[in-house]
């Protein structure tokens, strides 16, 4: 057993990484804050969509638009590598309402066929043109989050520089952040009744392609540094344990931060400690945290369950009592 | 104001006007020619058989479908310039009520058709839907979670919310749907609160005999109009007979209602 999992040393796992490690490690932790803050946060509304899965579909399928991004404009920068995806994430998402629309075919096999035709299209094209495109689906979509300290720096100031990949996903996370904060109507009401919001003069087709747009940007800059799965993950999981924990979207939204931090804080040390992929190890603190919420929630955790379901011969539930005149 | 008196009535467009107004999915028309002007202060009753194109009909003249021809004019313009004055209450099956928002917030989205775009609900919204939410008797219900109402409180809570909209002309899926008999003298007492001020109601309704005690007008539909006209003029055998066409428990029902009504 202990040739399996290594002993676990405080010292070494949890302070050494800070006191000898930090100039790497802080970029990475931010990386893995930055990326699961604005996964989380476009997630919430994803998951209140019934659309989690358009995530993981996008995630992939801006691969050909990356692709004949870099064949159009020879050059890895972030400006075409943006328009790629943005155009792929597009289509994807236009494709996924026309065939659900117009075919009998239903939404979740309509993103299945959407993705993996997009997906395919773009290894053929990665294949194809290999010589020319100084790129390939490993990296895109096993991208590892550990190398991201050894980026290109940008400098800030003077004294300060950060790795490109960080300062470009910070600068979407605090995008996301305030499109969040001033979008708030017209997010909610259109994820929770487009017809409502119609209504309401709030153009519900636009807000969802808006969203579709920012998914595509937040899903590109966030996973050629870090990996497709750490950017599903967190797409989900951040925002899946955050609404196990509350029944309002604000506090959700906040919640959603919190526990992308402590993942991407805590899958740091663990990585440490086994000596093994720090994406993968943000993402399995990320389902530990969930299942934690699972059990402890105080609203509805299994155990609050469990206590409910011992306590209900013996209460009769208030609705009983008070009787509304 | 005064010199207008007399020409009040004329005096503004019509809360609704439809004309020529057909929908159709996938080539098979749902909705056909459908011509209806409704006159200001009414409560108008939707009445037709399952399929009729009663909700088809509420949500093209919302906007909410494509409309294969025809146009809809509300207070004399398009309902894209004039929103404010519309009041919707959707299907209450149309909506998630897992939805991580409380009855306060609900009622508090009806505001947001008032707000600037990046404006955030002021504390008079707050007071509205606090007095909206009272008519209703929610209020103390107003911090509790939308998944834990029953349906008839789900249902008081989306009339409170189409009260705060404070609008003209209200359109209302099927209210009565599922409700309590309590919750529906409520609901039909304050739809003719609202008529009294002047508002104008197009409302869903799928139980023949209370309609004719419920509504001054109804609406009697089947893909396209039957009838449309004061609920005396138009609540007879030959006009139900027309609108359910001869399906058999229904007419026995539709005999019972015209019977009761004498």
């Amino acid at each position: 057993m202990s040739e399996l999992i290594p002993p676990f040393d405080w010292q070494q796992h949890v302070i050494a990484p800070w006191t000898e490690g930090f100039g790497a490690n802080i970029w990475i932790v931010l990386m893995g804050f930055f990326v699961a803050t604005a996964c989380g946060l476009v997630g919430n509304y994803l998951m209140m969509r019934r659309m989690a899965l358009v995530g993981d579909a996008i995630s992939h399928s801006v691969l050909p638009g990356i692709a004949i991004a870099f064949l159009l404009s020879h050059s890895r920068g972030t400006v075409p590598m943006f328009i790629g995806a943005l155009v792929a994430g597009m289509i994807t998402t236009i494709l996924i309402e026309v065939i659900h629309k117009k075919s009998r075919v239903k939404q979740d096999a309509a993103i299945g066929i959407a993705f993996t035709t997009l997906f395919a299209i773009g290894v053929i094209l990665i294949s194809l043109y290999a010589s020319q495109v100084d790129l390939d689906q490993e990296c895109v979509l096993y991208g590892e989050i550990a190398f991201v300290p050894f980026g290109e720096p940008v400098q800030l100031t003077d004294a300060f520089s950060a790795p490109v990949p960080v300062f470009r996903m910070g600068i979407v996370a605090v995008i996301t952040l305030i499109f969040v904060v001033l979008f708030y109507k017209q997010l909610l009401v259109s994820s929770f009744d487009a017809g409502l919001a119609t209504s309401l003069g709030i153009n519900a087709t636009f807000v969802h392609y808006a969203l579709m747009c920012w998914l595509s940007i937040t899903v590109v800059s966030a996973f050629e540094s870090v990996g497709a799965i750490l950017v599903i993950a967190m797409l989900i999981l951040p925002g899946a344990t955050a609404f196990l924990l509350s029944h309002r979207l604000p506090v959700i939204h906040a919640l959603t931060v919190l526990m992308a931090a402590l993942s991407s804080l805590l899958g740091l040390h663990l990585a440490t400690w086994l000596d093994c992929s720090m994406a993968g190890a943000m993402v399995v603190m990320a389902s530990v945290l969930f299942v934690l919420a699972w059990i402890f929630s105080p609203l509805d955790g299994l155990l609050v369950r469990w206590v409910r379901q011992r306590k209900l011969h013996l209460e009769p539930p208030e609705e009983i009592i008070v009787v509304p005149k | 104001m005064s010199a207008n008196i007399s020409t009040t009535t004329s005096g503004e467009a019509a809360p609704l006007e439809i004309h020529d107004l057909t929908v159709a999915y996938q080539k098979k028309p749902v909705l056909w020619g459908v011509d209806v002007t409704v006159p200001k202060g009414n409560l108008v009753g939707i009445v037709g058989p399952n399929g009729a194109g009663k909700s088809t009909l509420i949500k093209a003249a919302m906007g909410l479908l494509p409309v294969s021809s025809g146009w809809v004019k509300v207070f004399g313009t398009p309902l894209k310039e004039n929103f404010r004055r519309v009041g919707y209450v959707p299907q209450r099956e149309s909506v998630d009520w897992d939805f991580p928002v409380n009855v306060m917030d609900l009622v508090l989205m009806g505001r947001y058709g008032h707000l600037g775009v990046f404006q955030r609900p002021t504390k008079r919204d707050r007071e509205i839907a606090k007095e909206c939410l009272d008519k209703v008797k929610m209020l103390p219900y107003a911090n509790r979670q939308i998944a834990n109402l029953s349906g008839g409180q789900q249902q008081r809570v989306f009339l409170a919310r189409a009260l705060a909209q404070e609008a003209d002309l209200y359109f209302m899926d099927e209210p009565f749907a599922g409700v309590d008999a309590a919750t529906e003298a409520a609901i039909i007492e304050l739809l003719h609160e609202l008529k009294s001020k002047g508002k104008t109601l197009l409302v869903v309704h799928h139980d023949l005999p209370t309609a004719r005690n419920y509504f001054d007008m109804l609406l009697l539909l089947n893909m396209r109009v039957v009838a449309f006209g004061p609920t005396e003029e138009v609540f007879t055998y030959e006009l139900l007979q027309k609108t359910y066409g001869g399906r058999l428990t229904i007419l026995s029902e539709v005999a019972e209602a015209v019977r009761t009504k004498t």
